[in-house]
């Protein structure tokens, strides 16, 4: 190993750590918007005391978390039970090293050019929706290994949801794919700048927008799809038996992974760090405009993160069968006209494309 | 180091390979399979096929898998227990048939080291990469595609004519009395 590839791996070490940090604190703060909001639309005032604002009780929940008693059932599946929340957080957390965050920024006064994403990779979209299906085992395997009927339930009941939602997500994106001709994340955000920033795929793939964003709340098991943790049937659900560190371990899965489809929907429909009408006014390739660029992703994936709290504040949750029949009889055959559309669109107007 | 890559995710596959006929509890086993299948989609990156890897894991962990592993928690299998073993004449026959297959392996191994002839452009291949897979789908090799669409779209019919019993199309009255 020469010199160079040592300093290839350093430097991938470094972006992958950065990129790691930014997700963290951004769903750390996440969860206090959730709170915070949640709180505003039931007439509350959510948690306000610790800093201004509340701005520091999300390090104040995870002390909570770390220094709170970690109990493990005595007739638990020890090693998976232990293994489910490692594959939860970790499925969650390794698909933030393909996404475009911004254009290459240059440091200001030097020659030193920093692309805002961690590596290229050729089916980037394909990497994204494979490391997401694993994570599904997480919430499987805790519910099987917790050695409890409820969290069994939760447990299969997820699974089924997953494998069921899976599908309508997969083809709203195929959409996408044939309006791009390449799986690459960061060349699917190029090829939405045209028309001054504002040529998204959203307006030629309206339907497929859709269809992913209800899958992709379905695949997050968030309000009005929350049926694996209903509390009212389950108790918690899969993680009932979960306790300390491990079940922030799922929390921050599921938060995490709230940011990954908001990031993927913002990258793939919403023109991911295009801002409109940004080029006009800085030239690609400043500072400027790579800090903006990135600053415009951030809002639209926050919107993104609004509406998943807004619709957890508005929404009751299904019953398991209107869930199916939602998925297999409505979403299904919508994500395949949604491609019938797209391709009839792309085959009548070529040159558009 | 991709030396050192390849013998840890190598090792990892025969580890968790083993581990699946090793296992008596059944979870535990479809727990390994998925091991052996996530080792060899990163030995397939490493082979500069990406999207292989990508399927692979799509379709083998994160559907397959996840079904067997479904219908396991469903069934609720114990951990089998250590009876007496009821297929024992079958234990010469796998004899016999692991020492062909390794006979086999070893007589590729040997005329592949024999045979002079370079793999054709091995560093540019593009045999992995979804561009070309997607042109020889639909070009090349459209007619078998086609046909295995249509094999595929039969099993699932079969598979709901057989799970629903009674015809595949579901009586008025059926209905009602859900």
């Amino acid at each position: 190993m020469d010199a160079q590839t040592a300093i290839d791996i350093i430097l991938k070490f470094v972006a992958i750590t950065v990129a790691f940090v930014v997700v963290l604190l951004v769903v750390a703060y996440t969860v206090l918007a959730e709170r915070r909001v949640l709180g505003f639309i039931q007439g509350r005032l959510g948690p306000n005391r610790v800093g201004y604002g509340g701005l520091l009780q999300p390090f104040a929940d995870l002390l909570k978390f770390i220094l709170k008693e970690d109990i493990v059932p005595d007739k638990s599946t020890r090693f998976v039970y232990f293994l489910a929340p490692v594959i939860a957080t970790m499925a969650a957390l390794m698909t933030m090293i393909v996404y475009p965050f911004g254009p290459e920024i240059r440091i200001p006064f030097t020659d030193i050019i920093i692309p805002l994403v961690v590596t290229h990779f050729d089916v980037g979209l394909l990497y994204v929706l494979g490391v997401t299906s694993v994570g599904v085992y997480g919430i499987m395997l805790a519910g099987w290994s917790s050695n409890n009927k409820y969290s069994l339930m939760g447990g299969l009941r997820s699974s089924a949801q997953m494998i069921s939602y899976e599908l309508a997500l997969g083809l709203s994106l195929i959409g996408v794919i044939i309006l791009a001709g390449t799986l690459d994340l960061a060349q699917i955000v190029e090829m939405q700048s045209g028309w001054h920033g504002f040529r998204w795929f959203i307006f030629f793939h309206p339907l497929g927008f859709i269809v992913y964003l209800i899958a992709a709340i379905a695949e997050t098991n968030r309000v009005p799809f929350d049926l694996p943790e209903a509390e009212t049937e389950l108790v918690a659900g899969f993680h009932t038996e979960y306790s300390a560190m491990k079940f922030a371990l799922f929390f921050l899965a599921e938060y995490i992974n709230m940011f990954t489809v908001s990031m993927l929907a913002t990258t793939l429909f919403l023109g991911g760090w295009n801002v409109p009408f940004l080029a006009d006014i800085f030239a690609p390739g400043t500072f400027l405009f790579g800090f903006f660029s990135a600053l415009g992703f951030l809002v639209k994936v926050i919107f993104f993160l609004f509406l998943y709290i807004w619709l957890r504040g508005t929404l009751p949750r299904f019953r398991f069968d209107q869930l199916m029949n939602f998925g297999w009889r409505i979403l299904l055959p919508f994500a395949l006209l949604s491609i019938f559309l797209t391709a009839t669109l792309v085959f009548l107007f070529p040159n558009l494309f | 180091m991709l030396v050192l890559l390849f013998i840890l995710f190598g090792a990892m596959a025969i580890g968790c390979g083993l581990a699946v006929v090793a296992q008596r509890n059944p979870l535990y086993s479809a727990i390994s399979l998925i091991g052996v299948f996530i080792s060899l989609a990163c030995l397939y990156v490493m082979l500069a096929a990406p999207f292989i890897a990508a399927v692979q894991v799509i379709v083998y962990a994160g559907a397959i898998m996840v079904l067997v592993v479904f219908v396991i928690m469903l069934l609720n299998i114990q951990e089998e227990e250590h009876r007496r073993q009821r297929l024992k004449f079958l234990v010469p026959v796998a004899v016999a048939l692991a020492a062909v297959l390794i006979a086999e392996v070893a007589f590729i191994l040997v005329s592949v080291q024999d045979s002079h002839v370079m793999p054709a452009s091995a560093t540019t291949s593009d045999v992995g990469v979804t561009q070309s897979i997607g042109t020889a789908l639909f070009t090349k090799y459209l007619l078998p595609f086609e046909i295995t669409s249509i094999l595929l779209l039969m099993a699932i019919v079969g598979a709901m004519t057989l799970a629903r019993r009674g015809g595949l199309l579901p009586s008025r009255e059926r209905d009602t009395r859900e």
